[in-house]
């Protein structure tokens, strides 16, 4: 298969497999050699239900984890004016991944003097439009983690992952564990980064509504196998596969009824 | 006239001893649940609905404090005494928690969990309530119960552990059914596939069901009447289907609107700010600080209770507003 040249591709995963090894419960297969790739600039969703794999293979994508066998490729580019580089991450759950003891604006400082920003007063510049970018200002700097709410967490936690300019975030399961008012929020500010810089977003999340929400793309897994791809509205609307229609068929909405499983 | 209803909460308050001082959790709740009806209610966290739910069970942690009155069948809640209330959380009422893992004994057989309390109460003896849990396990679709019932609560899934939650929960044939959660923790399919088993059984029953949940449309969509709460109180109850229609108060339709929807992409209407919990809601309506048609009146007085289009709505403004509300949701 050849990939036409003007693909500009900022991640190009091939043959993943993923197999885990537990002392007594014999090898596991989590991936079975999917294949995904995301074009510059565009949001690429992985859905799937618990088990399916999906979290596995965004851990493996950020480098979290290795892999069985199979290729990630991660290309850095010129995106919104800026060269970005590598990837980032922000997980679901924002109390578990900030210091407690550590404020906000403190953490951003640290991160940028690690990654060799010198000057305090850069810095500061740079705190001040990266909480700004995500709807906080310089009165959020002096917070530690408890004193904000869950949505001005995860914020925090997008500021933090934005600060290097990554060419690529990952997002795992990122608004799931918000009430759906602040969710909202936190959605539209994705969208709204995205237009800005033109980052790309790899997107993992069980709620198809969110999906839908915010991706270009899909890929559905099942099984650590990839059931079924395409634009996220075809995939959604049209599903090709009976399991993704099983999924699309259980969001409750207006006039849905609760459907027993054929046995 | 209507029968009195089986379940009732009136002008409930739950309070909570904070640094020597009081917080309220719970401010001016009442709603009913009649024979064999299903009532939701719905809001975010820190609303007050679980606390509500522990209220009428009398499960409510050390200090706290339940004033109002919660009664069922006629008798007061608040006021049995050890052997009534014995009686009332294992004979009239059942609870089923959000995660069954965290409420099922890890070391004892599924067998050993569902019989104990049947047993223990004197409903049934051992062997009349293996053979029906049996009976039950089957009705809500668990294949070779009989082995299952050997089974520990590790061997099996979350959906399939839910489902036996829901045998524990009908076994000794209660009237009235606390559903905390039930099927937030597990995936849409198995969701759909519980709530369905779980309908299908009350209904055959003629069990009353109080629903807590924090979605909006699994709630519309399973229950016949609806009950919104935000920051410890009740602010719309009526009919669901006509609340998912036509919401009446502001907050009931924010939350439909920012719902992302699996067949459109349009950008979210988002409630500003972040949902209050009964403490820190000021003098006005809780809801005014993060509301689109609030006024200086709603900033000062608390709205009560009002009545419209045969539904209850805390709104100063909602016959003003009601219109609109539509135009923004659509």
């Amino acid at each position: 298969m050849t990939i036409p040249a003007h693909r500009d591709l900022v991640l190009d995963v091939r043959g993943l497999r993923k197999t885990f090894h537990s002392r007594n419960g014999g090898p596991r297969e989590a991936l079975r050699g999917i294949g995904f790739s995301i074009e510059r600039g565009s949001c690429l969703a992985v859905v799937g239900e618990s088990g399916s794999g999906k979290t596995t293979a965004a851990r493996i994508v950020a480098g979290l984890e290795s892999a069985t066998s199979g290729t990630v490729v991660v290309t850095d580019g010129r995106a919104g004016g800026k060269t970005r580089h590598g990837v980032q991450m922000v997980f679901q759950d924002p109390y578990g991944s900030l210091d407690p003891r550590q404020a906000v604006g403190a953490g951003l400082h640290e991160l940028l003097k690690i990654h060799g920003m010198r000057r305090r007063a850069d810095r500061r510049t740079r705190v001040s439009e990266l909480l700004e970018s995500v709807g906080l200002d310089d009165r959020h700097a002096g917070r530690y983690p408890a004193s904000l709410s869950g949505g001005q967490r995860q914020r925090v936690a997008i500021a933090r992952a934005l600060a290097l300019n990554p060419a690529l975030l990952i997002l795992d399961e990122a608004v799931s564990a918000l009430d759906v008012s602040v969710q909202a929020q936190v959605l539209n500010l994705l969208a709204d980064i995205r237009e800005r810089t033109r980052i790309s977003y790899l997107f993992v999340s069980h709620d198809l509504g969110v999906v839908r929400q915010v991706s270009d793309t899909c890929i559905v897994l099942r099984n650590g196998r990839l059931i079924e791809s395409g634009p996220t509205a075809d995939v959604l609307d049209a599903p090709r596969q009976g399991y993704t229609r099983a999924l699309v068929d259980a969001v409750p909405r207006p006039g849905w009824r609760p459907r027993r499983r054929p046995a | 006239m209507t029968p009195a209803p089986l379940f009732r909460i009136q002008d409930l308050h739950v309070r909570l001893r904070h640094r020597g001082g009081e917080r309220t959790l719970v401010r001016e709740v009442s709603l009913s649940v009649r024979s064999g009806q299903s009532v939701g209610l719905v809001g975010e966290s820190g609303s007050g609905k679980s606390v509500s739910i522990k209220a009428a069970m009398r499960l409510l942690p050390r200090g706290t404090r339940a004033e109002g009155r919660i009664a069922f069948d006629g008798g007061d809640v608040l006021t049995l005494g050890r052997r009534e209330l014995a009686r009332y959380r294992s004979r009239e009422v059942a609870l089923i928690h959000q995660d069954p893992r965290a409420h099922i004994n890890p070391t004892r057989t599924v067998g050993a969990f569902l019989t104990e309390g049947v047993v223990h109460t004197g409903q049934m003896n051992r062997a009349e309530a293996t053979e029906r849990a049996c009976a039950l396990m089957a009705d809500v679709g668990i294949t070779d119960a009989a082995r299952r019932l050997h089974q520990y609560p590790h061997q099996l899934s979350g959906g399939l552990l839910q489902r036996v939650m829901i045998v524990a929960a009908l076994l000794p044939s209660p009237r009235l059914i606390f559903a905390d959660e039930p099927t937030t923790a597990l995936d849409v399919t198995v969701q759909s596939d519980v709530m369905a088993i779980l309908l299908e059984q009350i209904r055959e029953r003629q069990v009353s069901m109080l629903f807590v949940t924090h979605d909006l449309d699994l709630a519309a969509a399973v229950t016949d009447r609806l009950a919104v709460m935000y920051a410890g109180s009740i602010v719309e109850t009526g009919p669901s289907a006509e609340i998912s229609a036509r919401p009446l108060h502001p907050y009931t339709a924010g939350l439909l609107q920012c719902r992302p929807s699996t067949a459109e992409v349009k950008r979210l209407t988002a409630i500003p700010g972040r949902p209050v919990a009964a403490h820190e809601a000021g003098t006005g309506c809780s809801f005014a600080p993060r509301c689109p048609f609030a006024v200086e009146r709603c900033r000062a007085e608390r709205p009560h209770d009002r009545s419209i289009e045969g539904r209850t709505v805390a709104c100063h403004r909602v016959e003003e507003i009601a219109d609109r509300l539509e135009e923004r949701a659509s």
